[in-house]
């Protein structure tokens, strides 16, 4: 099987701008002690990123993006929240949501 | 024999913390690599971006934006912002590693996921956690992700496309990770935050720079809602 240059090239720029945000606070950080407003922010950094890809991703749908609360994936959400809080399992709220989706996707259309 | 003792306990430990995160990434390795193959990359194409990235989120929006035809500045611009979040994440863990040989650091911030990072950085509070158990954490889950995406490539030419709800696995991942963040009111009350400015700024944004502008925002705001109650 063949791979492009160009794709290379552009997987090794994926790589390098994902890797030097990875690596610049470990090396450059170690050791030294943060002040602690700036390490209650990047504690709450996470639940931020996280809020900020699902709920778009729930309500909104793609290009040019508008607002829709009753999507499918609105409802399908809701049982994987839960299944998510009494697992704690990335596996297994991963096989639900998906399964549920695929069940609802084939019952509604 | 004292070595030998602590070594294996290292190994068992690290497999150990990892078990959860390599079996969460099978299903979401294998859609990835469906997902890919049927926007045209061959296994070995899946499999470098796997070994170069290592970011599921981002490969995922990465490919949808190869399948759309996007160039390769946008598709690199794209990844960088949806990544920038492992700053915050090695800036934390950074509080924990201390002065280390310059090897283990590199080798320690290539492995640095949500995923990672969410067990790394509980461990390393707990006070019973090293950069040894930490790195065999991150490896295990490297080589988890790496072998699910590549055999989700190879098994996208027999399963039908959108299929066995494929296109939930991302989203069912963020909510799993989300639920595992949620540690109290003000964690809650800062993803509310920044899903709800995301929403509105991405109606109003072009591309997906409303991310890391919503969850800048929401962050700097739960910390000055944290600290006016004192």
């Amino acid at each position: 099987m063949m791979i492009g240059r160009e794709y290379c090239y552009i997987v090794l720029g994926m790589g390098l701008v994902t890797y030097l945000p990875r690596l610049l606070p470990v090396y450059f950080l170690a050791g030294r002690t943060l002040p602690g407003w700036f390490i209650e922010w990047l504690d709450l950094i996470p639940a931020a990123v996280l809020g900020a890809l699902l709920l778009p991703a729930l309500v909104t749908s793609e290009t040019p993006r508008i607002f829709t609360l009753y999507r499918l994936e609105m409802i399908v959400a809701i049982p994987t929240f839960f299944v998510a809080i009494k697992t704690k399992s990335l596996g297994g709220t991963v096989i639900t949501g998906m399964g549920l989706y695929w069940l609802l996707d084939i019952i509604f259309i | 024999m004292k070595n030998k003792i602590n070594t294996s306990g290292l190994i068992s430990d690290g497999l150990l913390a990892s078990g959860p995160v390599c079996l969460g990434y099978i299903p979401i390795g294998i859609a990835f690599g469906v997902l890919a193959q049927k926007a045209g990359f061959n296994p070995f194409e899946t499999g470098l971006m796997s070994l170069l990235v290592f970011a599921g989120s981002s490969q995922f929006i990465a490919v949808s934006m190869f399948s759309a035809g996007a160039g390769a500045v946008s598709i690199i611009a794209t990844t960088f912002v949806v990544n920038l979040r492992h700053l915050l994440m090695s800036s934390s863990l950074s509080t924990f590693l201390g002065r280390l040989g310059r090897k283990k650091l590199f080798a320690f911030a290539y492995g640095i996921t949500d995923e990672s990072f969410a067990v790394n950085i509980s461990k390393f509070k707990n006070g019973d956690w090293d950069i040894n158990r930490a790195l065999i954490v991150n490896f295990s889950a490297n080589i988890m992700w790496i072998m699910s995406t590549v055999a989700g490539g190879y098994a996208g030419q027999f399963i039908p496309p959108h299929s066995f709800g494929m296109d939930y696995a991302l989203i069912a991942m963020f909510i799993c990770l989300l639920i595992f963040q949620l540690k109290g009111r003000i964690y809650m009350f800062t993803a509310l935050t920044a899903g709800i400015s995301a929403v509105l700024l991405s109606l109003w944004l072009p591309g997906n720079s409303y991310i890391i502008i919503a969850s800048v925002f929401a962050a700097g705001t739960g910390v000055f809602i944290k600290n006016i109650g004192r």
